[in-house]
């Protein structure tokens, strides 16, 4: 073998193969490389271990014990209550280590497009649609979850819920662990990014405390039932004039200055993140349950023109309604139009859009789908975010290979590629600071960061003239 | 101005973009029979091991095209007539022109070993090889990746992703001796190794042996052994996609000849990215640079020279990034690996974790006038830690002297918020090493970054 044989291309086979056109193989488009099958996953490398099933049979032990509690009506609810958090939640981390936690560090995303259950397969529609039935039934029909909701009596009796809502501590019971539980999941998946490893646990610790804990145990020494990390316009009622009648006063001082002054303030300094990734419960759950759908966002143009007119719209409709309902306590003019007005809201945005389908719908539309659309808190984070922060996402020089990881992850449907390969920083409303686009760049092109308001955009690198325009008109 | 641009890859893409911006009136065809439209194709790896999807690694969306009037057409360019300026298409046509661009990129390249035919063996480059390739290795126990470059260990990771087995014959003593000093050479090795691979150092193919059905069945190595494998990855290299261009007056050594501006012999007639070569590389470069940055830049001078604009091809300060299995590299600079005689070395290397940090300092006496040699950063290598492009790069152009760069290295920093920063460990080691007192001025920030940047 001579050193000029091996410079040389080989010359039958440029000749003849790689080129199959049209006949062989239409478009790339049309037929997946592998096609997601109706198992669980799809994933030709993904044999579970005998740990791993171990895991997932208590999982499905404690899906089972739900399934007995709901149809038993009451009773045993201590010893199901006992294995459903156990089931879920040890099967759940033991699972999450098994998979995550040991071996190596790194980004595996590895099978998550055969997986049938998270690349929008038939199991993740049924399980889509088993998701927003249950929030159907919590919020309009929960006489038919009797059972279910039984199984939380023991944390019922111990507050003194009233029947009739006890519903809602066996949803937000359901809630707190799926946050804890998945959230050791993501801890543990990206271990080896500490930002990810601190801001999970923030999340959770958010969740954990004022999210659950505290509420409850201010209801336990017979106090209203606060959540001190919601405040207007995401907590609607919060500013709301009905809301003097029972919360007190230093609590509704401290949701004021958050929205007023502390929002402002925090925002200018860390972006949004610092509510909607660190803080938030809304958040909370994408971050964590959501996880394994974050990259079934909508990246399209169209997804980003139809975000900008409903968040902000959204928004406008909860500064509306609440100016009515203050113009109606104030002078009385409105009556039934004020109450029209709450009526829709807390039924369109409140129930439909934040739970039904942000949450429902996880494993269709992704996990960040009430953020995106919905949420006002996130639209007046959003326009301080864009316009007045020192935040953004730096993009480094021309490292961009646009292999498009940072774009499929990102949860809020950004198409942080356009910026990178052409060496801008990315300064969008919408960008909750999860860090993940930065976490899974295998060319070390991202970083999130503060600095000075000039020049936070940047200058495009890659370009050497400016680019044809993202959202020109059609 | 009727331009045909033969290539939907970045630099034919690039190229094609700009064209566009800088002539609202040409009309631009873009040719390819591999996908019908743009895709990364440094993503496909990304494909096979299911972290993406091939509609994921589209920069573009497919409506993009449309609006900005670049025409897209799949077929296969068979042969290029200069005289008559028109291109002959496998499906029949032809396609007349007054500008071309070719951008066609490369193909792997293969040794001419015994049985390298056979089934279940072939180089890794297109969506065609990716098809392939998934459905040789279904079933597979075992594979034998061959090359010791970046696409070999991609393959490697791939295949590793699906369970199965890989042996990685390597040339040298560690991996990209080209581009890695030994340190962080060695430190690949490791790397791979401790994911499981078997990974033969010094060891080259022989031959591929096959069985009755003509499947591969194992592999010979140099040194004798015999590698049972269903499967043979080959990663020894590209070489230019010119040879539907014999014949046609282009000029071609082993790429398509260019000039500055990345015009051909044949007026008219522009090259760009893999399959190009420059008749007269920019300094420290190359003749060819199969690069995904080079054929980014490249495409884009092309355009400057397509719509008659004087913009010679300067590429500026090298740099490059890879990542080996879960092992991030960056290089800014033109990093030697064996110095040249007034060149020194500094190298970090984290005790337990995988990270490294290489600053590379040459006393350039010729050119300090004032008699006492100044050491100017040359060259920044970096392992486990992300670098900023900008900083490393002003530092390099500049000649900045190599303390004052050890004194500010903090900002060259570019790792997530709260990741460990190294660069005071960095100074502390050079202090020991030379006696003297240096403190760390700076730490990582936006800030810090536009100081060093204005020179404060
Ligand atoms: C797996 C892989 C990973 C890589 N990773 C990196 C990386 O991390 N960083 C990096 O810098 N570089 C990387 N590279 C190299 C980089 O991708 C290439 O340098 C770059 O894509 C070349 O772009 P191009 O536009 O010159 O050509 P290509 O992208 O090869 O585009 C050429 C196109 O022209 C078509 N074509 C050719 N001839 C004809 C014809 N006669 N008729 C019709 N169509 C034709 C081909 O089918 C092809 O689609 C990688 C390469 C591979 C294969
Ligand atoms: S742009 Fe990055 S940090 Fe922002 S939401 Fe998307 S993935 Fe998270
Ligand atoms: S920024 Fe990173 S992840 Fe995103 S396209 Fe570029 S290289 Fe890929």
């Amino acid at each position: 073998m001579t050193t000029q044989t091996l410079d040389r291309p080989r010359a039958e086979r440029t000749a003849q193969a790689p080129f199959p056109l049209s006949a062989d193989r239409p478009s790339f488009d049309q037929v997946p490389t592998y096609d997601p099958s109706l198992s669980l996953t799809g994933n030709p490398a993904y044999h579970p271990s005998a740990g791993q099933k171990v895991a997932l049979a208590a999982v499905g032990l404690a899906a089972l014990a739900c399934l007995a509690g709901w149809a038993s009506g009451t009773g045993f609810s201590g010893l199901l209550m006992a294995v459903v958090v156990l089931g879920f939640g040890g099967g759940g981390v033991a699972y999450a280590w098994l998979t995550y936690g040991r071996g190596h560090a790194g980004t595996h995303n590895h099978g998550i497009m055969f997986s049938a259950q998270q690349a929008r397969g038939h199991a993740g529609w049924l399980w889509g649609i088993l998701l927003t039935g249950l929030y159907v039934l919590v919020y309009w029909f929960p006489q038919y979850l009797a059972g279910l909701v039984a199984v939380f009596d023991p944390i019922s009796n111990l507050l003194g819920y009233p029947e009739g809502s006890r519903q809602w501590v066996m949803y937000g019971s359901f809630y707190t662990l799926a946050v804890a539980t998945m959230g050791v999941r993501a801890m543990l998946k990206y271990r080896h990014v500490r930002y990810q490893r601190i801001r999970t646990a923030s999340v959770m610790f958010c969740q954990l405390v004022f999210g659950y804990s505290l509420p409850y145990l201010l209801v336990f020494f017979g106090q209203p039932e606060l959540y001190l990390h919601y405040f207007w316009p995401l907590d609607y009622d919060g500013l709301w004039p009905d809301t003097f009648g029972w919360m007190p006063l230093a609590a509704l001082i401290f949701g004021a200055a958050m929205i007023f002054i502390g929002t402002p303030v925090l925002t200018y300094f860390f972006g949004k993140r610092w509510y909607c990734s660190w803080v938030c419960g809304c958040g909370g759950l994408a971050e964590t349950a959501g996880d394994p759908y974050r990259h079934l966002s909508d990246k399209s143009l169209r997804a980003w023109r139809i975000e900008r007119w409903m968040i902000h719209g959204v928004l406008a409709f909860i500064v509306l309604t609440t100016l009515i309902l203050w113009a109606n306590a104030q002078w009385g003019v409105l009556g039934p139009v004020a109450e029209g007005f709450k009526k829709w809201y807390v039924f369109f945005i409140g129930l439909m859009f934040a739970g039904v389908i942000g949450v429902g719908f996880y494993p269709v539309f992704g996990s960040r789908v009430w953020c995106r659309f919905g949420c006002p808190m996130a639209a007046i984070l959003g326009l301080q975010q864009r316009f007045f922060s020192r935040f953004r996402i730096t993009t480094n020089g021309s490292q961009c290979i646009s292999c498009g990881n940072c774009s499929t992850y990102c949860e809020m449907g950004i198409d942080v590629r356009w910026y990178a390969q052409r060496g801008q920083n990315i300064v969008r409303a919408s960008c909750v600071g999860c860090g993940v686009c930065s976490a899974v760049c295998p060319r070390g092109v991202l970083s999130l960061e503060s600095g000075p308001l000039t020049a936070r955009f940047g200058t495009p690198q890659n370009n050497l003239i400016e680019d044809l325009d993202i959202l020109d008109a059609s | 101005m009727d331009l045909v641009i033969i290539g939907n890859g970045i630099a034919g893409i690039t190229a094609a973009r700009h064209v566009r911006k800088l002539d609202a009136g040409a009309r631009i065809t873009v040719i390819s029979a591999e996908t019908d439209h743009f895709y990364s194709r440094t993503a496909l790896m990304y494909i096979y091991m299911g972290d993406m999807t091939y509609t994921h690694t589209k920069p573009y969306e497919d409506g993009f095209w449309k609006k900005n009037r670049i025409d897209l057409l799949r077929d296969y360019v068979e042969r290029v007539d200069t005289d008559a300026r028109c291109l002959h298409l496998r499906s029949g046509g032809t396609l007349r022109f007054d500008k071309l661009l070719l951008a066609t990129g490369s193909v792997p390249r293969f040794a001419g070993w015994p049985g390298e035919d056979a089934r279940g063996v072939q180089g890794f480059y297109s969506m065609q090889d990716l098809d392939r390739m998934e459905a040789d290795t279904a079933g597979v126990q075992h594979a034998v990746v061959v090359g010791g470059g970046l696409i070999g260990v991609e393959l490697a990771e791939m295949l590793h992703t699906r369970e199965i087995g890989v042996t990685l014959l390597v040339r040298s003593d560690w991996y990209l001796p080209a581009a890695l000093p030994e340190e962080e050479g060695r430190m690949v090795n490791d790397h791979i190794r401790a994911r499981g691979i078997d990974l033969r150092l010094k060891t080259e193919l022989a031959e591929v042996l096959t069985d009755d059905a003509g499947r591969v069945r194992a592999v010979r190595t140099n040194h004798g052994d015999e590698v049972g494998a269903q499967w043979v990855g080959i990663a020894i290299g590209v070489a230019p996609n010119i040879r539907f261009l014999e014949g046609s007056g282009i000029e071609t050594d082993r790429g398509i000849l260019v000039d500055r501006y990345m015009e051909t012999n044949v007026p008219g007639v522009f090259a760009a990215g893999d399959c190009a070569q420059h008749r007269t590389p920019p300094p420290e470069r190359p003749p060819l640079e199969p690069l995904w940055y080079a054929g980014r830049e490249q495409g884009a001078t092309a355009a400057f020279g397509i719509t008659d604009r004087v913009r010679p091809y300067a590429p500026g300060v090298f740099f490059n990034s890879a990542k080996f299995f879960d092992l991030e590299w960056q290089v800014y600079g033109r990093l030697q690996t064996t110095l040249p005689e007034h060149e020194r070395t500094l190298y970090w290397q984290h005790p337990t974790a995988e990270k490294a940090i290489r600053l590379n300092y040459a006393f350039a006496a010729d050119t300090s006038g004032d008699g006492a040699a100044v050491p100017r950063l040359t060259a920044v290598n970096v392992m486990g830690i992300r670098y900023r492009h900008d900083v490393c790069t002003h530092w390099i152009t500049e000649g900045t002297g190599i303390e004052t760069v050890l004194q500010n290295l903090g900002a060259a920093n570019f790792d997530p918020e709260f990741t460990p920063q190294h660069e005071a460990d960095f100074v502390a080691q050079y202090n020991r090493q030379t006696g003297r007192s240096l403190t760390l001025k700076r730490r990582r920030g936006w800030r810090q970054r536009l100081d060093v940047l204005a020179g404060s």
